[in-house]
């Protein structure tokens, strides 16, 4: 696949504006009061109808939030977070939840539109379901009816606590505990909601599955949930996007994602994380703090993460995997771009239990203006993983002379027939390559996005094709200006 | 947090001994150990909270009571070199900390070379000691160098005049002495080469005694412009000590700092390096390999700093680990803004030789400028089984073979040493531990 | 119309030091020059400051190209406007395409030009029918710019290049070296297919070997920094029978 430089032109002709998101949608909210208490906690409940052992699983989870720490060892730094200057939930009024997308204000399918995510289904992108959640709720997901078909259960998470109460029940917070980390803590407080996937018994997905996420209102936090389930021998892909309008202050997004692969599943996820970076300055941005993890729990399951990151003022995300099934397979494939004042602190947890698992990981960050960032990864071997194998590759390029690059890795190992390999390297980009592209035409900005984009192109290649497209085009955006 | 009661019985320590420890008639001198005896207080022993010390936890320091070591005398004729005879120009013995004048056995020495025991330099010339002392890097964070920095009371002491150069290696032998006792003793050796000179020094840590004892030894090594300091360590400790060492190397310009260690003994081992590259041009060669079995814990933890521009370093550790053993290596390579055309090497290797034993690796990079080249590589397994095979399909039987390649993997990071009469002593060395280790094995 | 290339009492100095000691070149359109000399004596450098390389620091004179001043402008500049310099050590780019490569340079200049982009049909049937000239493998087109490639694949892959950007003025910087007799008849086909009245090429080399294929116009010896000698093609064979030496010690 090319790399298309014409597109980042496009994108920049038609915004004048770096971050092309960043617009607001006019639209009338259904808003919680302000701040974080027992009561909003029961307010979000209750607006959720929900049952009364998720409602107490939410309360456990908030008192023990009161007291948990910040994670602290994280290599970014930002002012103490006022969790009570914030809303934590926010919908679009009138969503009694549409019935189908005929129902949904029009207002909200413009908005997708001009993100380029079509959602009536007669115009969507071929082959792509997506879910999109507008602020804190699911507003709309396509192809519904397909998937059911196929056994599928695509729906948003709200939808799932309602018609599928024993799948949630079961696998909600089995892989990522409420008490894991403070910012999960707190999403199982106050989720508002999120995706939910469940694949039946030897199920290959018919088609890519995707979320959309937005942030829209001001203020306002958003906590979404993921779950997705794979039983025995079935396959999904699973694209996740986001993007928030540019605001001043800054706003947090603590998601949390769980997958469970059973025996011969595969879990495909991808992200391409755009959210809000701030200013030039460092003034507004989104907090992405995220907790992502995988449990290939069944013989021969699979999980893959693939991610690129270019947006957020501050990102702290590990996605793992916990490689429990024998012959079990883990990877984690990651750029990272930061510019400017961003912040990242991100890496991956793979964790050997099973034998004869295998685990991948492919970094690649870049760093410019006077942004920092972090690779920080866990390979843990435990004692019974027999022939356990993991191969790690971590690549930083530095563009200018003010910014940074770290790697952090953890290797551990207690098995004596594992092998684990860990490769790192860092370095500025090349001049000389720059200068070979320029010779034969292209422009300072556009050889450095060529440059990138080759130096991504093994993480890039993960990617389902319709992002791919998108993510070399925010390779080259989230790039702009770090050149003199 | 680790039990307090430990720190409050080395800190009653220091105030018992405060008025009879060396220089205590220096105000400044009096002054550095009450600093660091209150350093060490607030910050007590590591504990696993502290990212430092992650892998590492000092429990023989949490469970047994040490006691401040006193005068001891060996036998000199039981102390092993590792040089070749005629190959010693200068050779040092420290009994449990302390330097044994009788035993010390100094040869000619050439002009502009001051070679001895710390306490000794204390009392004949307290200006020029603490022109250095405390003085080479900022150990703010480190409990236990603050701790020797209270209770130290001899070391080695070298200083070589600028452009002096000692073509000899000097030898320096640390003996634990284990007593009926648990003992505990805080040797700080003091390193300073002027611009342009150049020495080596070899330094060998032996234990003699069935018995535990704590050896905490606190070094401060200053390289001055274009000076070269090749410093070889042996550690070879008693099978029940507790072996920390803390070390801060500070170079100038265009000088070379070029250090290898090799690691077998001690129930407990902490090798701390940081090394500072404060001037253009400076390097540093940061080498070792261990070897440990048992119940033996060995870590080995490295900081190389690159302060100014075309700074290098390259740095290769590799370790076998057999039985219950546990390693671990934390090596860190900053590159500071500004410290342009630099570059750093690191590789770290392990080889399991037991489903018992573990390694823990964190290799770090943390880069501040661009136009620089770094590159850390981190691998851990066991012996590579197509070279198994091969060997075995030449006819040598699983456990010889096992031995040769072990032999080989280690032997490598030797070819790194440039004082060559210490090669011998040290393939030897190895020889001996793989052959050994195959007999346990077979039994 | 007038000169291609005027270079008029060129220095040039890297790091300080001097390179370029007064170089004074005129090459009109449709001729061939050859610049040939021993190593070290400036001839990469020359390539560089005419296609604006970082660090190569003009102290004084002129460079025209077409009459205008071509050090005023960027390096992409240079090469929209059809100035192509294949590189004596083509340059590696790790995971982007040959062919993506191609076709973003091949885009940006006839942006820069004002034509219109070729789209990707467009672009792979030019390309096929280059390649097929060439004598270039497919598979080349789909591994990373350079990487891997051996001595004589790179250079083939400049030629492609400059058969596929058709330049205006081409610099050939030692294209030859390293090359196999079959290999350097390809080189030499790609550049004798761009020979026309509009076009200009410098060939620099160090052997005459390449000029029995690519017959020069004109052959300056460059040597401490300056043009020593300027001649006819006989010059040369001249050299290839009496060296540099001559030069060196003249110069010394
Ligand atoms: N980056 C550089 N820094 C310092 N000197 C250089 C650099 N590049 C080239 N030179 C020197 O400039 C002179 C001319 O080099 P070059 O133009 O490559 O010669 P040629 O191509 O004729 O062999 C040589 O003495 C070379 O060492
Ligand atoms: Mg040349």
């Amino acid at each position: 696949m090319a790399v298309s430089i014409d597109t980042v032109r496009q994108v920049k002709e038609v915004t004048e504006q770096t971050y092309k998101y960043g617009f607001v949608t006019d639209i009338e909210a259904d808003t919680a009061p302000k701040g974080l208490s027992e009561d909003i906690v029961r307010f979000i409940s209750a607006k959720k109808e929900e049952p009364e052992w998720l409602l107490d699983w939410r309360l456990k989870a908030y008192r023990h939030w009161l007291n948990m720490p910040e994670p602290a060892w994280a290599n970014v730094t930002f002012p103490p977070i006022d969790y009570q200057d914030a809303y934590y939930y926010s919908a679009p009024k009138s969503s009694d939840g549409p019935k189908s997308l005929d129902e949904v204000d029009p207002e909200l399918l413009r908005t997708y539109e001009k993100l380029g995510i079509p959602l009536r289904e007669q115009e969507a992108l071929a082959g792509v379901a997506v879910d999109a959640i507008f602020d804190s709720v699911s507003v709309a997901t396509t192809f519904k009816g397909k998937l059911e078909k196929q056994g599928v259960i695509f729906c948003s998470m709200s939808e799932a606590i309602r018609e599928h109460p024993e799948l949630v029940r079961k696998y909600l917070g089995s892989v990522v505990p409420a008490r894991d980390n403070k910012h999960a803590c707190l999403n199982s407080a106050v989720f508002t909601d999120g995706s939910f996937v469940y694949l039946p018994k030897g199920v290959r997905c018919p088609m890519e599955l995707s979320t959309y996420f937005r942030i829209n209102a001001a203020n306002t936090g958003q906590f979404e949930r993921t779950l997705i389930i794979a039983d025995a021998g079935s396959y999904v892909s699973y694209l996740e996007g986001c993007t928030a309008p540019m605001r001043d202050e800054v706003q947090l997004h603590a998601a949390v994602v769980e997958l469970i692969a059973l025996d011969d599943a595969e879990i495909k996820y991808s992200t391409v994380q755009n959210w809000y970076p701030g200013d030039k300055d460092g003034k507004g941005g989104i907090y992405n703090f995220v907790t992502k993890r995988g449990a290939c729990r069944g013989r021969n399951s699979k999980i893959s993460w693939t991610q690129v990151e270019t947006g957020s003022a501050i990102t702290w995300k590990y996605p793992s995997c916990i490689l429990q099934g024998d012959n079990s397979v883990g990877e984690f494939y990651s750029v990272a771009i930061t510019n400017n004042m961003q912040q990242a602190d991100t890496g991956t947890k793979m964790i050997h239990i099973g034998k004869n698992t295998r685990s991948r990981i492919v970094s690649k960050g870049i760093s410019a203006g006077r942004a920092q960032q972090t690779y920080r990864g866990l390979v843990r071997i435990s004692a019974k993983a027999e022939n356990a194998r993991n191969h790690t590759q971590c690549d930083s390029l530095l563009i200018g002379d003010r910014c940074s690059a770290h790697t952090v890795p953890y290797i551990e190992s207690k098995n004596r027939s594992a092998i684990v390999e860990h490769e790192a390297t860092t370095s500025k980009i090349s001049e000389d390559q720059l200068f070979y592209c320029r010779q034969r035409g292209l422009s300072q900005e556009d050889a450095v996005a060529l440059v990138v984009n080759g130096f991504c192109r093994e993480v890039l290649q993960q990617l389902p094709m319709e992002f791919a497209v998108e993510a070399q085009k925010l390779v080259g955006i989230s790039l702009e200006g770090s050149v003199g | 947090m680790p039990d307090s009661a430990p720190v409050q019985s080395f800190v009653e320590q220091f105030d018992a001994l405060r008025g009879e420890l060396p220089g205590a008639a220096l105000p400044w001198l009096c002054d550095l150990r009450a600093a660091g005896i209150e350093r060490f207080a607030s910050l007590g022993l590591p504990a696993p909270g502290v990212e430092a010390w992650k892998y590492t936890r000092l429990r023989p320091l949490e469970t047994t009571d040490f006691l401040p070591a006193t005068a001891h005398t060996v036998n000199i004729d039981h102390l092993p070199t590792l040089l070749p005879q005629g190959g010693i120009d200068h050779r040092v013995i420290f009994v449990n900390g302390r330097l044994m004048q009788c035993l010390a056995m100094p040869g000619e020495r050439p002009e502009g070379v001051e070679l001895g025991g710390l306490a000794d330099a204390l009392r004949r010339d307290p200006e020029a000691v603490g022109e250095h002392l405390g003085r080479i890097g900022a150990p703010d964070g480190q409990a236990l160098l603050a701790l020797n920095t209270a209770m130290m009371r001899d070391g080695l002491m070298l200083r070589v005049k600028r452009g002096v150069s000692v073509a000899l290696p000097i030898e320096v032998v640390y003996v634990g002495a284990a007593g009926p006792q648990p003992l505990a003793f805080h040797p700080r050796n003091l390193i300073v080469l002027e611009p342009g000179s150049r020495a080596t020094v070899v330094e060998h840590h032996i234990g003699l005694g069935a018995g535990a004892y704590f050896a905490n030894s606190g070094t401060e090594i200053r390289i001055g412009e274009g000076a070269e300091l090749h410093h070889y360590k042996i550690q070879d400790e008693g099978a029940e000590a507790v072996h920390v060492a803390t070390q801060h190397v500070h170079l100038e310009a265009n000088a070379l700092y070029d250090a290898f260690t090799l690691t077998t003994g001690a129930r407990l081992s902490r090798h701390e390096v940081s090394v500072r590259l404060t001037g253009p041009g400076a390097e540093c060669h940061l080498n070792g390999a261990y070897m440990v079995r048992g119940k033996q814990h060995c870590d080995t933890t490295t900081t190389i700093e690159h302060m100014a521009p075309r700074t290098s370093c390259r740095e290769i550790f590799k370790g076998v680990i057999d039985e219950q053993a546990r390693a671990v290596f934390q090596g860190r390579i900053v590159i500071h803004r500004g410290a342009q055309q630099s570059n750093g090497h690191q590789l770290s290797k392990a080889l399991l030789l037991s489903n018992r034993a573990e390694i823990d690796t964190k290799p770090e990079l943390e880069i501040y400028a661009d136009d620089v080249k770094c590159s850390h590589g981190a691998t851990v397994g066991d012996l590579d089984r197509d070279a198994l095979f091969y060997l075995r399909a030449r006819g040598i039987p699983e456990a010889a073979a096992r031995a040769i390649l072990i032999e080989a993997f280690l032997a490598d990071t030797i070819n790194e040493v440039a004082a060559e009469g210490l090669c011998p002593a040290l393939m030897a060395s190895i020889g001996h531990w793989v052959s050994s280790a195959t007999r346990r094995a077979a039994s | 119309m007038g000169y291609m290339l005027e270079i008029k009492n060129l220095h040039a100095s890297v790091d300080g030091k001097a390179i370029l000691k007064g170089i004074d070149l005129t090459i009109g359109p449709g001729e061939v020059h050859a610049i040939m000399g021993p190593n070290g004596s400036g001839k990469s450098t020359l390539a560089y400051v005419l296609t604006g390389r970082e660090g190569y620091e003009v102290t004084e004179g002129q460079v025209l190209y077409q009459g205008r001043d071509l050090l005023a402008m960027s390096p992409e500049e240079r090469a929209g406007e059809g100035v192509f310099l294949a590189f004596q050590y083509p340059v590696e780019i790790p995971g982007v395409p040959n062919t993506t490569f191609l076709k973003e340079a091949l885009n940006a200049q006839r942006k820069h030009r004002g034509e219109t982009p070729l789209d990707a049909m467009e672009f792979i049937k030019l390309i096929r029918r280059t390649i097929k000239d060439l004598g270039i493998s497919d598979e080349l087109l789909k591994r990373p710019v350079n990487v891997g490639f051996s001595g004589g694949e790179k250079k083939r892959n400049e030629i492609l290049q400059m058969a596929i950007l058709k330049p205006t003025l081409a610099v050939l910087d030692e294209t030859d070296s390293g090359l196999d007799i079959d290999a350097l008849k390809t080189v030499a086909d790609g550049v004798n297919a761009l020979r026309t009245p509009e076009r200009s090429i410098l060939v620099i080399t160090h052997y005459q070997r390449l000029l029995d294929y690519i017959v020069p116009d004109r052959v300056h010896v460059l040597a401490q920094g300056r043009i020593a000698r300027s001649g006819g093609k006989e010059l040369a064979l001249e050299l290839e029978r009496t060296g540099y030496a001559a030069f060196a010690d003249a110069a010394a």
